[in-house]
């Protein structure tokens, strides 16, 4: 029924799965469905059938904003040369044991 | 009466029963692959069919054992005759909306059956193992199938027209699986669907217990089981 001749698209879903508890969900794909609850259904029946997660999020595609692939370089560029930001930039102490 | 009644007990007739009302009602979800109205649903009814294949297995595996056979022995070599499958699984599937309705009413048969074996501590330890795993699988297909049938029920005048004639068409076939526990699973679901429920007391087929079938079944074993009589033994 999806793009069919004369017939009405079924609105695009983000699906986000989490894996374990403790761990945040994570964008796996999408799929198309009519409302929310088939959405879930599908989500669950397309990214979930080898135990992949334990709890799932379905966002209507078109509630996503996104960033303008032509403001790439302002967006991201600068943070290229910052390896001060890194944990990784600093020595630790001498003297501090848990860090 | 039929070459499994040798070693036949009365609950390996309630479980033949059960195996292969999975076996066929898998094998007929297993014909929608490729061919569902979305790639999403084509998952969906291939997940539900395996879960029904895994049943129909565990089922199988344990009646082979205590007859001597394998589980390959019963589902690729008996005759339609010797299949104990409810007459409504291997209905044909119609259009989606007739597969859905079928399923419902599969599914609505299974959530009675499987919690009642689970929770019997008299029910041979191999099947109780196949029903605990099956509550938890039924209880998902259960919601699909009827999410579905409030969809398409409650849907377009075409959706409703299409489910009107699936309900027309398979209330017939309700007399070995209904129960009043499914009277009081499916008729709410129909009546939230806006569909006419037929009456409980209508006329039903006779059941498949002495191994009469429709038609269909023959056709259905056919492509099933070829593959298995063509190369006998083989393993893939």
């Amino acid at each position: 029924m999806i793009n069919g001749e004369g017939r009405r698209a079924w609105p695009l879903w983000e699906v986000f799965i989490r894996s374990r508890n403790g761990l945040h969900h994570a964008h796996v794909g999408s799929v198309h469905a009519v409302d929310a609850e088939m959405a879930v259904e599908n989500a669950r029946d397309v990214y979930t059938r080898r135990g992949e997660g334990v709890s799932i999020w379905v966002v209507p595609s078109a509630a996503i904003v996104a960033s303008d692939p032509g403001d790439k370089e302002s967006l991201f560029d600068p943070a290229l040369d910052k390896v001060y930001r890194h944990p990784t930039f600093y020595e630790v102490p001498d003297g501090v044991s848990n860090l | 009466m039929s070459r499994t009644s040798d070693a036949a007990t009365p609950s390996t007739d309630a479980h033949l029963a059960l195996a292969d009302g999975c076996l066929i009602a898998s094998h007929r979800l297993s014909e929608w692959m490729s061919n569902a109205p979305t790639m999403e649903e084509d998952v969906a009814l291939g997940n539900i069919a395996l879960d029904l294949l895994g049943q129909a297995r565990g089922l199988l595996q344990a009646i082979a054992e205590d007859t001597g056979r394998t589980e390959d022995d019963l589902a690729y070599f008996r005759e339609a005759q010797e299949f104990r499958n409810p007459l409504i699984c291997e209905l044909p599937n119609g259009d989606f909306g007739h597969t859905i309705l079928r399923q419902f009413f599969v599914d609505a048969w299974l959530a009675d059956v499987w919690p009642a074996l689970a929770g019997d501590p008299t029910v041979d330890p191999r099947v109780r193992g196949v029903a605990e795993k099956a509550v938890k699988e039924n209880a998902y297909h259960l919601r699909h199938s009827s999410t579905w049938v409030l969809r398409l029920g409650d849907g377009t005048d075409e959706s409703h027209r299409r489910m009107t004639t699936a309900l027309d068409a398979l209330w017939p076939y309700r007399g070995e699986i209904a129960s009043d526990a499914w009277y009081a699973r499916v008729e709410p679901i129909l009546a939230e669907a806006t569909l006419d429920i037929p009456p409980r007391d209508a006329w039903t087929q006779r059941s498949s217990a002495d191994g009469w079938h429709t038609e269909h079944l023959g056709y259905l074993l056919a492509e099933m089981q070829s593959l298995a009589r063509a190369h006998p033994g083989a393993t893939w």
